[in-house]
């Protein structure tokens, strides 16, 4: 029996969905292992669930996406965030720290025919399996969730700071040797420090470790010389709106 | 009156639907309505650093993030006065093809050669085919993570440059690869020739970035089939947009005249000439004359641009040397535009920075806004000719019709939704 796969998208780029079709030539051989029951980007054959795996991307930004999470939820078994949009709103949360009036009107000069609400991850609206952090998550993550599904087993996904993969590459570090506003110390792993591999800081795409010591992040970055509203930036970027980031993303 | 609901019709990045109402032969009421969800970009860069955009504006896109960070990142270099060497700028060149090349591959193969194959989606297509296919895509991704570190949301582009050289013998290791795939573009010719597309000529406005020293992709003026040659700083003062109620992606059109296409179609109906002798060939084999009024030779197009590209590539990485590749600048305040072309068109940023580097405004117009409304003038034009059909099938070449723009709707995936209604 092949796994029952679902892949679903709300407010995002689809830049998750990229990701897993650049699995390229090794499509076929997952072909062998999971059917596509429902991926509107890449086929037209749409099958209502059961799911075995809903891969969900995206945040969930207006009143219509609620009601759709909440509906995929029902029928799928194990439902999986694809991303930090899906995590935790990722970029487009950015906006929750302005007005939603104010964004609507800068945006579009019509603004009554916009329906939006706050952003927010999906966990907000319904029970979330496993989360594959990252902008995207890298593809052999993807992958590794494919796996422990198809195993029945749970999904090994890093909880460890990016500092950790920096450590494997024998990067130097570029927040104490360098003083530049490395997000590493905080930022989940999984990416394979692909930014301080290629000479710059971490950014911390892949949102919070798990227990993150933010407060210590905080006092770093003041050290080095960043001003109150750098720092904040920083955490309202990817994952502003997850619990370690909320308190300082409003500092 | 008759209301017929055809389910979700697909392959097609971003949230969108057709209402379609038909009296005999007779459109009357069409409406591509782009239901996407708003992400407010322009608004959420406002009080960011100038050094975030190239990341930030990425993120619009999942697929042609590359076109989006070198947009971005020349519109804010022209503000600061950054000028970039000539490594910089073969980098950004070879990006760019990298870019092209995975999203073109992402489209011909994976979304529209099911319509040509008469299947729901590749899954279940020759796996032969598929393999050689996604292999050719492979190539552009690779291209892409070589330079950018990274393929979906690549992290090197910065500005002033890049922050690392990529090595020399990678990109050779590629070249390898590269002409394999080329192979594989060229033997593809047939399944996308003009026998296998529905006749149909529509004069139209066509525009596209043209440059006499090369195929334009980073730099270019704007030009057009109907006279328009105009330079990217006057993009707004020729272009304007407008908001309709039935959409969240606004209606470009040329300000006195109308809607007009952008991609694919247009770059190769411009610049015909510039493309390498082997894409020339192609064409010459595909049965499609250039330039072309068919709509639908624009997945075409979309080939001989992979064929030439590649070619491309290949003189590029020969040419690249390893060295420097970060200009110096100093923050200073001002607004200025650019235009790149990404895989579906012309691709317009424009950016208002304060004397302390934040953003102070933004102005975005990615190419499925500006082919919005031409996509609705074809349709208009293209349903009376296909009435007679079923419902079903007239649901189905309309959505081929849309397809073939490839519209990153609002640079997503989802689906279009057709619902025809024959009165």
């Amino acid at each position: 029996m092949k796994l029952k796969v679902g892949v679903f998208k709300f407010t995002s780029c689809s830049g998750c969905q990229v990701e897993l079709i650049r699995m390229n030539e090794q499509l076929p051989e997952l072909l062998n292992l999971v059917e596509f029951k429902y991926w509107a980007m890449a086929s037209s054959k749409l099958e209502d669930g059961p799911y075995d795996l809903a891969l969900v991307e995206g945040a969930i930004s207006t009143p219509e996406c609620i009601e759709e999470v909440k509906a995929i939820r029902e029928k799928s078994r194990v439902l999986v965030a694809l991303g930090d949009c899906a995590v935790t709103g990722g970029v487009p949360s950015i906006r929750n720290w302005m007005s939603q009036r104010e964004a609507e009107t800068i945006v579009y000069p019509k603004p009554g025919y916009i329906r939006s609400t706050r952003v927010y991850g999906i966990d907000e609206y319904v029970k979330v399996d496993y989360y594959l952090k990252g902008c995207p998550p890298r593809l052999e993550n993807i992958l590794q969730v494919f796996k422990a599904v198809i195993l029945g087993v749970k999904p090994r996904l890093r909880q460890h700071s990016v500092c950790v993969e920096c450590k494997l590459y024998e990067n130097e570090c570029l927040l104490t040797t360098y003083k530049q506003p490395c997000m590493g110390p905080v930022t989940a792993a999984g990416c394979g420090a692909i930014c301080p591999n290629v000479g710059r800081v971490c950014e911390g795409c892949y949102g919070p470790m798990s227990d993150p010591n933010v407060a210590s992040m905080v006092e770093r970055l003041r050290e080095i010389g960043l001003s109150d509203d750098e720092i904040v930036r920083k955490f309202r970027k990817y994952a502003g709106m997850s619990k370690p980031y909320r308190e300082v993303a409003k500092l | 009156m008759k209301t017929v609901k055809i389910g979700y019709l697909t392959r097609v990045e971003g949230k969108a639907e057709l209402d379609l109402t038909i009296d005999g032969e007779e459109v009357k009421d069409l409406k591509l309505k782009i239901y996407e969800e708003p992400r407010f970009f322009e608004a959420l860069l406002i009080g960011r650093s100038f050094e975030e955009v190239v990341e930030l504006t990425s993120r619009i896109c999942g697929i042609c993030y590359v076109t989006h960070q070198l947009s971005s990142v020349r519109a804010v270099e022209k503000v600061l006065g950054v000028e970039v060497n000539d490594r910089i700028r073969l980098l950004r060149r070879l990006i760019a093809i990298g870019g092209i090349i995975s999203s073109h591959c992402l489209h011909l193969y994976l979304l529209a050669l099911p319509d040509v194959l008469g299947l729901p989606d590749v899954f279940t297509a020759d796996p032969k085919l598929l393999v050689k296919a996604l292999r050719l895509k492979a190539v552009g991704d690779k291209l892409v993570e070589l330079i950018g570190g990274r393929g979906v949301h690549p992290v090197t582009i910065v500005v002033g440059g890049f922050t690392y050289t990529p090595p020399k013998d990678k990109l050779m290791e590629l070249a390898q690869s590269l002409k394999e795939a080329k192979k594989t573009a060229v033997e593809s010719v047939p399944l996308f020739s003009a026998d296998k597309f529905p006749r149909f000529e529509v004069d139209c406005e066509r525009v596209a970035l043209s440059n006499p020293e090369e195929y334009a992709i980073n730099e270019g003026r704007v030009k057009s089939n109907k006279g328009l040659d105009i330079s990217e700083d006057e993009f707004r003062a020729f272009i304007e947009e407008t908001q309709v109620p039935h959409s969240t992606a606004k209606h470009s059109k040329v300000k006195g005249r109308g809607s007009y296409m952008v991609g694919p179609l247009s770059r190769v109906n411009l610049n015909f000439s510039q493309l390498s002798d082997d894409a020339r060939e192609a064409a010459e084999a595909s049965g499609f004359k250039f330039p072309s009024s068919n709509p639908f030779a624009a997945n075409m197009a979309r080939l001989l641009e992979v064929i030439s590209l590649i070619d491309e590539a290949l003189e590029l990485i020969d040419a690249y040397r390893e060295g420097p590749v970060r200009a110096p600048f100093q923050v200073k305040g001002g607004s200025a535009g650019a235009i790149t072309e990404a895989p579906r068109g012309m691709n317009y940023h424009w950016y208002s920075i304060g004397d302390d580097g934040l953003i102070k405004a933004a102005d975005i117009s990615p190419p499925t806004c500006q082919n919005a409304r031409r996509v609705e003038d074809d349709l208009r034009e293209y349903v009376p000719t296909i009435a007679h059909l079923s419902e079903k099938e007239i649901a189905s070449r309309c959505a081929m019709l849309i397809r073939a723009y490839d519209p990153c709707i609002s640079c997503a995936v989802h689906s279009i939704e057709v619902k025809v209604k024959k009165l």
